[in-house]
């Protein structure tokens, strides 16, 4: 599989689910499972993500300089800081702790 | 209603739509770097906002392509589809504001994600639902894939994405997004307990894996509706103008 062709199964993939909900008729939201699913499949692919992002090395674990750039993310967005500047100050923490010689 | 008062609603849209296509396209250029830190060209990298254009689909594919490589492909669309799966709950709610031919619901459509709507539901009439909706998509569209292409392009100038910690970055990333989720008891159980099972099964399943089968969580807390204290929004966003 090349990479070409990830990004465009994907994408068509992405755009099919969003002309599905134009095509299935409104009662499907009757009932509250199907939503509350959905969302809920939202949480847990991103938290799952936020795990394997930090600790995940290949096949493996290990506990590096991404660990203390995520707690510098959670207190700034607990402190509400925006997404960008968050993002960008995680990095530098990662960063500037690789350049000290550890993780 | 008189005039004045209908107009109000629609500036009111319209400033909505602008601030809220403004915050997305801000993380657009975080989007580009990671991209091309995970081994998407700058051409890749655009396709996929211009195409797939849902921000967390597209953080996913990347991640799960950083980790495990173009052999982790099938898992990574897996991904990146089933965080899609909301945009086709949203088009249920959107589709009669909407309205038009088949054509526009297409474009529609396309444009159908977390910032649209909860631009387009929080509005008072009708036509301000359409301004709001139709405002965020084109501000959204143009800003995500500037910023995409500027992010991918710096991504691309910065070489060794470690030792910018860039690798630390898309944890943050994933962090953001998840964020303004994490405000019902349900929520907060299926992340904690997904973030386990990745975790656990991450020396044992191929890279990506643990992420689809975590989602198997929400699956169950779902379908059995455990730890409900309160039914979350439709469109859980924390950005001005919403």
């Amino acid at each position: 599989m090349t990479l070409w062709l990830i990004v465009i199964v994907a994408s068509l993939a992405c755009l099919a689910m969003k002309l599905a909900g134009y095509l299935v008729p409104p009662s499907v939201l009757d009932r509250p499972a199907p939503s509350r699913i959905a969302n809920l499949l939202t949480v847990a692919l991103l938290a799952a993500l936020v795990a394997v992002q930090t600790f995940g090395s290949g096949t493996g674990l290990q506990f590096d300089a991404r660990v203390p750039a995520l707690v510098v993310a959670v207190i700034l967005f607990a402190l509400r800081v925006p997404f960008v500047v968050v993002v960008i100050l995680a990095a530098a923490t990662a960063a500037l702790i690789r350049l000290s010689g550890w993780g | 209603m008189g005039k004045i008062a209908r107009s109000r609603d629609d500036s009111a849209a319209l400033r909505a739509g602008l601030a809220v296509g403004l915050a997305a396209a801000a993380y657009g250029v975080s989007y580009g770097a990671l991209a091309v830190a995970a081994g998407l060209d700058v051409w890749q990298t655009c396709v996929m906002s211009l195409l797939m254009f849902t921000g967390g689909s597209q953080f996913a594919l990347i991640g799960v392509l950083a980790t495990g490589g173009v052999a982790a492909g099938p898992t990574a669309i897996a991904s990146a589809a089933i965080l899609g799966i909301r945009n086709g709950i949203y088009g249920v709610r959107v589709a009669p504001i909407i309205g038009g031919r088949w054509w526009k619901k297409v474009a529609a459509a396309w444009v159908t994600i977390d910032e649209t709507t909860a631009v387009a539901i929080n509005q008072p009439t009708l036509k301000s639902q359409r301004i709001g909706f139709w405002t965020t998509a084109a501000a959204t569209f143009l800003g995500w894939n500037l910023t995409s292409l500027i992010g991918a392009l710096i991504g691309d100038a910065l070489g060794d994405p470690r030792a910018w910690g860039l690798d630390a970055a898309a944890a943050a990333a994933f962090v953001g997004l998840l964020w303004p989720r994490l405000r019902q008891l349900q929520t907060v159980a299926v992340a904690s307990a997904a973030a386990v099972v990745a975790i656990a099964l991450t020396p044992v399943l191929l890279p990506g894996l643990p992420v689809l089968v975590a989602g198997t969580v929400a699956i169950v807390v779902g379908a059995f509706n455990w730890f409900a204290n309160a039914e979350p929004p439709l469109v859980p966003l924390e950005r001005e103008g919403v």
